[in-house]
């Protein structure tokens, strides 16, 4: 038939893909606003006794790290805590922990039962720090390379699969880098 | 009775495994995430920004009428820096700056979001112009038959109509 008869269906087959896309896409897998840029500045106190605090200077001190944001009220980090124990034993890359919302006693505790797999803690009693992050669940991970810029973002519990094949590759890659 | 008895244990035994797991919600801190400001100007203020920004949990509901916990915390950041003197521009631009564009209920007019505010424009034009294009060849179309005089067949078809319908002529 006619141009007049196709333009416009091509158009609406055109809209109706474009929207249909939008409307099946996963909201919560959207990319952390800060990719690429530094970490933000924090200085948290430590779980007493445990391990030692966490501040941004830690993370801009020439080492690819991984920063996990964890809580002890947060089920899903209890699925991907066997996991980073075992990254830890593998001494890959260090893990530094933000306890979010959370006490040094209970933080204390949950490593205790489960495992400690974090070489430094950052205690983040009101959330705060969180917010500085942009977190909207725990647990999240963020890959930081060696000038302390976030390179990239785990949104919920890290599996198996998003470490071997996106996490560490990266952490390798970022390494490489001078 | 056994049965009931046996679902109750059952019920205070899961309770009491929340509680030990600590599954419970984390504590309350933020006071001010359920307690308005003071300074009811400030407060109004602080709720005109808390009704534009979008809770990063129930991703529908603004921060302001979200019971989400992270919106607590968020309405509570606010409220912090409307009393601590910043603009609405530097509270969303902070908060912008951390969860994204994305944030804001309704996005600002620039690049990345021309597309978004001037489609619906674009679409009224292009409805606009269809409509102006369909009855300009209506009119020619009617024009054009109008010049041509009418066969021996139309003018026969005419006249029969013309004599079953006198009142109409």
């Amino acid at each position: 038939m006619r141009a007049a008869f196709y333009i416009p269906l091509a158009a609406f087959l055109g809209l109706a893909a474009a929207l249909g896309i939008g409307l099946t896409m996963n909201m919560r897998l959207l990319p952390s606003a800060l990719i690429g840029r530094s970490v933000p500045t924090f200085n948290l106190p430590p779980v007493p006794g445990v391990r030692p605090a966490l501040s941004s200077a830690n993370l801009k001190a020439g080492k690819v790290v991984l920063v996990n944001i964890f809580a002890s009220w947060c089920v899903s980090c209890r699925e991907e805590h066997p996991i980073l124990m075992a990254l830890a034993k593998s001494h890959v890359v260090p893990i530094y922990g933000i306890a979010y919302k959370d006490t040094p006693k209970a933080t204390a505790t949950y490593l205790a039962n489960n495992g400690d797999p974090y070489q430094r803690i950052g205690e983040d009693e009101t959330g705060r720090v969180g917010i500085n992050w942009g977190v909207y669940g725990v647990p999240e991970t963020y890959v930081v390379t060696k000038t302390g810029k976030i390179a990239y973002k785990v949104v919920g519990p890290i599996s198996a699969a998003i470490l071997t094949q996106k996490v560490l590759p990266l952490v390798r890659k970022l390494e490489a880098e001078p | 009775m056994s049965s009931r008895s046996g679902l109750a244990a059952i019920l205070t035994l899961v309770f009491a495994t929340a509680l030990a797991l600590g599954v419970a919600a984390p504590r309350a801190f933020a006071f001010y995430a359920d307690h308005q400001l003071a300074n009811p100007q400030q407060e109004a203020r602080a709720e005109r920004i808390m009704q534009g920004l979008r809770c990063p949990v129930c991703q529908d509901e603004s921060i302001a009428e979200s019971n989400a916990d992270l919106a607590g915390d968020m309405r509570e950041l606010v409220r912090k820096m409307v009393a601590a003197g910043d603009s609405d521009a530097q509270i969303r631009a902070y908060i912008v700056a951390r969860y994204g564009q994305w944030i804001l209920l309704k996005p600002r007019f620039e690049l990345s979001t021309y597309a978004l505010w001037l489609a619906p424009v674009g679409f009224l034009v292009v409805a606009l112009v269809g409509i102006g294009f369909y009855f300009r060849r209506l009119r020619a179309a009617a024009a054009e038959i109008a010049s041509k005089p009418l066969t021996a067949d139309e003018k026969r078809r005419l006249d029969r109509w013309q004599a079953q319908n006198p009142e109409n002529t």
